[in-house]
């Protein structure tokens, strides 16, 4: 079968993302794999959102465009995403202002039949379930348990909805719907990059947020903070995101695993503090989730414009690490390795994420915890006789012990200091072997970062670099590609820094493929590698890339 | 009792020679062994400036961060091991100007934690700018025709903002600040303890000054009354009173919910969440 994508579109406080993922969960549960992906404007009520779901028999977690099936909760949405209907595409609409080929009045069927306009919603469920040919037990057995707690008669309403919609679809559908889903026995994950992430932290053991609400991170926040009684992560919401980083290093330096999460603006306000985490070599995870800058930009959209300023934040010079995950249980192992590598390594890290894999729910065919584990890097108090908390080694790495874990004391100086972290100006001694200290630590760290992945470079002769979650939209561009007679192949970055020891391979032509106007990854890997990256596809309208897209801007 | 001298050490001090600022180091290590504390049970949180410089010269642990942001540490620190033992020895540049923001938010936080403000009425390791709490006309080294902005009256700002404890000493009165000191940390929550620290450097005005103008709050003086307080303190003339201006009943502190339903012990002491229970949280989000 190929590939069914679904558009949902309606006005903030509809219910898109109610309808949407609703419809997600029984398609799960009918046996396929759902990509599902939304976009929406920065406000609580009005304007038209979209919430997209890409049905197929195997996994392909990138966004589709063109729909096959549209539905529009209200006229207006009709009219915004009437475009995005595929030929031969059926629109779901509520009047027949926009010639829907199956029209459903929701709002009037349910106050004429159900008498409240609140079953609106569930005659349209009711009706793409019907379109797709998805027997409505499937539907019920997802959607009724949502309304359990209200009692029996919104239950049987529901129901009632439900059936409305999906014989209206029935009918109208004659000669109209080609689309039959029968139940298979493959069951995926469906999960968002952030739910993930968040997951990924408390294996890894945190035990500690702070942060300060802004999207697209704030989910990470409330999802440690609804899940406090199972994950026992100490959650505060601080009063700024100077507040946030400085108590996240506040406790780290107190022995605990603490993170924090902002996106562009809030992570501007974090920057002295990364410093600060380099220079008392504390460890300190911080989640960048990226949307289109400069300044609040547009705050719900979603970008890859942060790289160079991830890795240059802080002033002054010290190790740090940035790690940029390509879809969910990427996120989740990469949070279990940024935890370890700022544990053993001393130093802040950056996982880079964006609103697209953020907010975008994907579909993992196996997703096991195996594949990483919480590393602890902590000295042993009992093995030290002086303690001297910044004393110089080779590796750059001291011991480190948290103030109260036993008689030894611990310092902390954002000044340059001793060995014991106090105050220094003894600049032909301590104070530049410190500073040498801490910078020989990038020598271990750089291997640990995951070197980039390899896709078809063999028989390629151009060859796509790109980094961070545009993987599977690049990867499915080249599938296009192919069909078009080009051999393209990718190389794809999770670890930006520090960049991995790598060989390019020579004689190909290299096109960077970023979610930002300035070919950041291009430069940085121009720098580094002493490489020339000979074209650019950069995409910056806030929406993520599709191998559409990426397939005719290869071809311009 | 501990012994004061278990919190010496060796570490050569940057302060101007007869700073009032060795009044109040020596005062913190009187109160801390008073207190019966151990050097491994404390920590010492400071920010930037001269006072932030104290938490080096006392034998403890310490954490001397960024400029303004030693309450948000703090707050960390606190979170982590509420049995450690958090002081802020700070300025009024760092705590009220930089961090006031943190302070007021801090107040509302509740930590059962103690900051003491070293107030000089200026920025001292900056060389005598103004700073919050500097008398408006006051010539100062960027306000050359004198302070145009009015005068910070922070003890008042955190008695309105439900501080539960606010205080104020003053550095040549050691034994005074030294009893202040032990019972802002025996206080239950947040407690705000401000130090008059005259500064013999960059002050117009001898010590002898700050000291005429400072008197002993009286005994019959009810630090419980929010309104008297309040009253006192926002009609403040160049007379200053030492003592416990504000004490009440301590409210809920932070994090109390917390450790009265998922854990009491330290944070750091916590074993990991297991292999099973995160695997079966991914497993949730895959359908039967």
């Amino acid at each position: 079968m190929e590939d069914i994508n679904i558009v949902i579109g309606g006005a903030a406080g509809e219910g898109v993302q109610t309808v949407g993922a609703v419809l997600a969960e029984t398609l799960l549960s009918q046996g396929y794999a759902v990509f599902a992906w939304q976009e929406f404007e920065s406000r609580i009520r009005g304007g038209q959102n979209s919430y997209s779901l890409r049905i197929g028999e195997s996994v392909r977690n990138a966004p589709l465009m063109q729909a096959d099936i549209l539905l529009a909760l209200n006229d207006g949405a009709a009219e915004k995403y009437h475009d995005r209907l595929k030929e031969g595409g059926v629109l779901i609409g509520p009047s027949d202002k926009m010639d829907p080929a199956i029209l459903i009045p929701f709002a009037d069927l349910a106050k004429e039949r159900l008498e409240s306009g609140l079953y609106a919603n569930t005659i349209a469920l009711g009706a793409i379930i019907g379109t797709l040919d998805i027997p409505l037990e499937t539907l019920f057995r997802v959607l009724l348990p949502r309304f359990e707690k209200k009692g029996e008669k919104v239950v049987s309403k529901n129901r009632d909805a439900a059936e409305i919609g999906f014989r209206m679809a029935e009918e109208k559908c004659r000669d109209k719907c080609p689309w039959r889903l029968p139940e298979r026995e493959e069951r995926y994950h469906l999960i968002d990059g952030h739910e993930a992430a968040a997951l990924g932290a408390v294996y890894a053991g945190c035990r500690f947020m702070a942060g300060y609400p802004m999207s697209p991170a704030t989910n990470l926040l409330t999802f440690l903070a609804k899940e406090n009684e199972r994950f026992g992560v100490f959650v505060e919401q601080a009063e700024d995101e100077i507040a946030a980083v400085n108590m996240a290093i506040g406790a780290s330096f107190a022995g605990v695993r603490a993170m924090t999460a902002s996106s562009g603006g809030g992570f501007a306000l974090m920057v002295e503090a990364i410093s600060l985490a380099g220079m008392i070599e504390t460890p300190l995870v911080i989640v960048l989730a990226q949307r289109p800058g400069p300044a609040t930009g547009l705050p719900t959209r979603t970008a890859q414009g942060d790289l160079l300023f991830a890795i240059h934040s802080g002033h002054g010079e010290f190790p740090k690490a940035v790690l940029a995950p390509a879809d969910p249980k990427d996120a989740f192992h990469q949070m279990v390795l940024a935890f370890n590598l700022a544990d053993q390594y001393q130093i802040p890290v950056i996982v880079l994420t964006d609103q697209f894999l953020a907010d975008s729910a994907f579909s993992i065919a196996d997703f096991e915890v195996n594949g990483s584990a919480p590393e602890y890097h902590l000295a042993d108090p009992d093995s030290i006789q002086e303690y001297r908390r910044f004393r110089i080694t080779d590796s750059g790495v001291s011991p480190r012990l948290y103030p109260g874990q036993s008689r030894h004391l611990v310092g902390a100086d954002s000044d340059e200091h001793d060995e014991f972290g106090h105050i220094t100006e003894d600049l032909e001694g301590i104070a530049p072997e410190m500073n040498q200290k801490r910078l020989r630590k990038v020598h271990g760290l750089q291997k640990e970062i995951p070197p980039p992945k390899e896709y078809r470079l063999k028989s390629a002769r151009t060859v796509f670099v790109a980094w961070g979650s545009s993987r599977d939209a690049v990867l499915e561009s080249m599938d296009l590609l192919k069909h078009d007679g080009f051999d393209v192949g990718l190389i794809h970055f999770s670890g930006v820094w520090p960049l991995p020891e790598y060989a390019f391979p020579e004689g190909k032509d290299y096109v960077s493929v970023e979610g930002n106007a300035t070919g950041q990854l291009a430069r940085l890997l121009e720098n580094e590698y002493g490489i020339r990256i000979d074209r650019h596809i950069p995409r910056t309208d806030g929406l993520p890339f599709t191998a559409d897209y990426i397939r005719s801007r290869f071809h311009e | 009792m501990s012994d004061t001298k278990a919190f010496n050490n060796q570490v050569g001090i940057q302060w101007c020679p007869g700073c009032p600022n060795f009044g109040i180091l020596q005062a913190v290590k009187k109160a801390l062994a008073e207190l019966g504390k151990e050097p491994h049970e404390v920590c010492l949180v400071s920010g930037i400036g001269q006072a932030a410089k104290l938490p080096h010269y006392l034998n403890c642990n310490f954490f001397n961060g960024l400029h303004g942001r030693a309450l948000p540490a703090a707050v960390g620190i606190h979170c982590a091991n509420p049995t450690l033992t958090t002081l802020v020895t700070t300025g009024e540049g760092d705590c009220y100007g930089e961090g006031g923001n943190h302070f007021i938010h801090t107040i509302m936080r509740n930590p059962d934690i103690t900051v003491m403000v070293h107030n000089n009425e200026f920025y001292a390791l900056t060389k005598g700018q103004a700073s919050p709490t500097t008398l408006p006309g006051e010539k100062r080294a960027l306000q050359q025709k004198g302070v145009e902005k009015a005068q910070m009256n922070m003890p008042a700002l955190a008695v309105a903002n439900g501080c539960t404890f606010v205080a104020r000493g003053f550095a040549g009165e050691l034994d005074h600040l030294t009893d202040l000191i032990v019972r802002a940390v025996n206080h239950t929550g947040f407690s705000h303890l401000e130090v008059i620290q005259p500064c013999i450097t960059w002050s117009k005005r001898p010590v002898s000054w700050y000291r005429e103008r400072i008197y002993e709050l009286d005994e019959d003086y009810d630090s419980g009354d929010r309104d008297a307080a309040l009253k006192m303190l926002l009609e403040e003339t160049e007379k200053k009173p030492i003592g416990v201006l504000y004490q009440t009943q301590p409210r809920k502190t932070m994090g109390a919910r917390f450790r009265q339903t998922i854990t009491d012990r330290p944070l750091p002491e916590l074993k990991p969440i297991g292999a099973e229970t995160i695997q079966s949280a991914l497993n949730d989000y895959r359908p039967d």
